[in-house]
């Protein structure tokens, strides 16, 4: 049916739409005038979303290549949260930053329509477009704050390393075609569970050179390099989008190509993959301790939790793989609201980084504190927080599947975390006088996400069996 | 005579290219030519692509050459839009000048 072809893809054509229309918005804009182009993308991703929901259990599958099953609609749904989370905070904080904000949200669309993609496609050469897609978008966002030397700085060492990790990602999927003659993933699983018994060589470089592209996009150790560097250069936002919509669409198609197409290497991959889980855990962590921006702080946290999301890739029995997802979201809502109030607090000459900023803010803004509070707590894995029980179900899944080892491991690096988490908790509330300079005033938009990223929270916290079932049955899907 | 080359050869001959690339960016200081050596392994890649092709005598692999040419070409232009930005700012190419951030 060619109807469905198109049907399955509806919600990236809306985000693509969306996008062209803010991008033709400002190319009419004549100077100096204002135009909703925060609105524009709101409606596009509200659109979006809608379709996803639409699409559910009806299983289509456009052009052969671009699924819409359970799987990728639950990662559609996530990364347009996401995207609509992140339009919400940015708009004000963007354009007292001088952020050119056409380019900025017109950007930030096509990398969603990327991600998206990323989620859904079936097809190797599929994944590595939707991967070019959002990651040149993002490319472009961390170095958009031209007046800034540490963003272009950010922008080009994310942009090698990026480009690196992809040609890597390519090299892996020319050796899949090379030994099987196909890059479509239903034909190429079926060849290697044929020849799974004596994989050969050019399969197990494919296996490693994919690997060694994901590892990138997730930011795993020892390929995280790029992580701290760009999180810090990158307009606080962005950073905060990159952190949360990036690695969920990485993990999407992580998932999709290692727990299925080569699920039947397993024996082959999970011993690595478990050792980078470890190493990222412990890395992220350790160094975290040792940082005074807080940026930087928050981007090692986020190497850490791709390390507690890779337990959950190894671990991976039905509880495992479901948590995964319920993961990324508890992580998207989470840190896209502690990027909000980072970048609410920040001046447009000095971004609000360095730990010592927050001292006082307790009693100058005890509801943003509060918030920022909440939030820490939940990266920390606290209860009633859905940081908490997300981490619950992935150390869970561990151990059913007796791997006790990366369980300590992750409840260790967990409580070492909170040290870091809680310090700046402790400069809020303990230390009293205020940090110089003047913080700014919240626009109303912020205020509403960071009121529905905290809602989130604390909703999932309390209550996660609704989202974890609807995970459960998307990660069914693809099996 | 030159015996006719065969698969393995044109694999390996990627290969190498593909490592040439990978050194390039970790060993060459210039901020183009690290861009030049990203440019290098991709086309390492479609060369793999290529001598697939005509081994197993298909044409996905030619027709996946024609994306990867198009997204190194997205890839080049975003590139040197952000090499611009950062001469801008410093008035080199050497990316041992870019030090604000730890590296």
């Amino acid at each position: 049916m060619p109807m469905n072809d198109f049907t399955a893809v509806v919600p990236v054509i809306i985000v693509v739409l969306s996008a062209c229309a803010v991008m033709l918005a400002e190319a009419f804009r004549r100077k100096h005038e204002d135009m909703p182009m925060g609105l524009l993308a709101i409606i596009g991703l509200l659109g979006a979303l809608a379709s996803s929901v639409l699409l559910w259990n009806r299983h289509l599958v456009g052009f052969g290549v671009v699924s819409a099953d359970n799987f990728s609609l639950f990662f559609n749904v996530t990364i347009c949260v996401i995207g609509l989370l992140t339009v919400l905070l940015s708009m004000g904080p963007a354009e007292r930053d001088g952020l050119p904000v056409g380019e900025y949200y017109a950007l930030m669309l096509f990398s969603i329509s990327g991600m998206m993609l990323m989620g859904s496609a079936k097809d190797l050469l599929v994944i590595f477009l939707a991967l070019e897609i959002m990651s040149l978008g993002v490319y472009v966002l961390t170095a958009i704050k031209r007046s800034s030397e540490d963003s272009a700085e950010a922008g080009f060492k994310y942009f090698v390393l990026g480009a690196f990790s992809s040609a890597f990602f390519l090299y892996g999927i020319a050796f899949a075609y090379a030994t099987t003659g196909t890059t479509k993933l239903d034909e190429l699983g079926l060849r290697i569970a044929a020849t799974a018994l004596e994989p050969n060589l050019l399969l197990i470089l494919s296996l490693v050179f994919l690997l060694v592209g994901f590892a990138f996009k997730v930011a795993a150790v020892p390929f995280h390099m790029w992580t701290p560097d760009a999180y810090q250069g990158a307009p606080t936002l962005v950073t905060g989008f990159m952190s949360t919509g990036v690695k969920a669409a990485a993990f999407a198609a992580f998932v999709r190509v290692f727990l299925s197409t080569f699920e039947p290497l397993r024996g082959e991959w999970v011993p690595v993959v478990s050792a980078l889980a470890g190493l990222t855990m412990i890395l992220g962590t350790v160094v975290g301790v040792a940082q005074t921006s807080v940026k930087r702080m928050l981007a090692y946290s986020s190497i850490a939790h791709g390390g507690y999301l890779l337990v959950g890739l190894v671990a991976a029995n039905a509880a495992g793989k479901a948590s995964i997802l319920f993961y990324l979201v508890s992580y998207a809502l989470t840190n896209l609201g502690a990027f909000g109030i980072l970048s609410a607090l920040s001046s447009p000459d000095r971004p609000h980084d360095d730990v010592r900023d927050f001292a006082g803010l307790g009693k100058d803004r005890p509801a943003l504190a509060a918030l920022l509070t909440v939030f820490l707590l939940s990266l920390g894995g606290f209860p009633p927080t859905v940081g908490f029980i997300a981490k619950w179900y992935i150390f869970n899944a561990a151990i059913q599947e007796h791997m006790v080892a990366l369980a300590i491991l992750g409840v260790l690096t967990s409580v070492v975390s909170v040290f870091f988490y809680l310090r700046i908790v402790v400069m809020m509330y303990m230390v009293d006088e205020a940090a110089p300079g003047h913080r700014p005033a919240l626009s109303v938009p912020v205020m509403i996400g960071l009121f529905v990223a905290v809602l989130g929270v604390f909703y999932l916290g309390v209550m996660p069996g609704q989202l974890l079932s609807l995970a459960a049955n998307s990660v069914a899907s693809i099996f | 005579m030159i015996p006719e080359p065969t698969l393995n050869h044109y694999l390996l001959l990627s290969a190498v290219l593909f490592s040439i690339g990978t050194v390039g960016v970790f060993l060459r200081r210039n901020l183009i030519t690290i861009l030049l050596s990203i440019e290098v392994m991709l086309n390492a890649v479609n060369l793999t692509f290529v001598a697939v092709d005509r081994y197993l005598n298909a044409v996905n692999g030619q027709i996946i050459v024609f994306f990867v040419m198009t997204v190194a070409a997205a890839e080049a232009a975003v590139g040197l839009a952000i090499v611009i930005a950062l001469f801008r700012h410093k008035d080199t190419l050497n990316p041992d000048a870019f030090t604000n951030l730890k590296w």
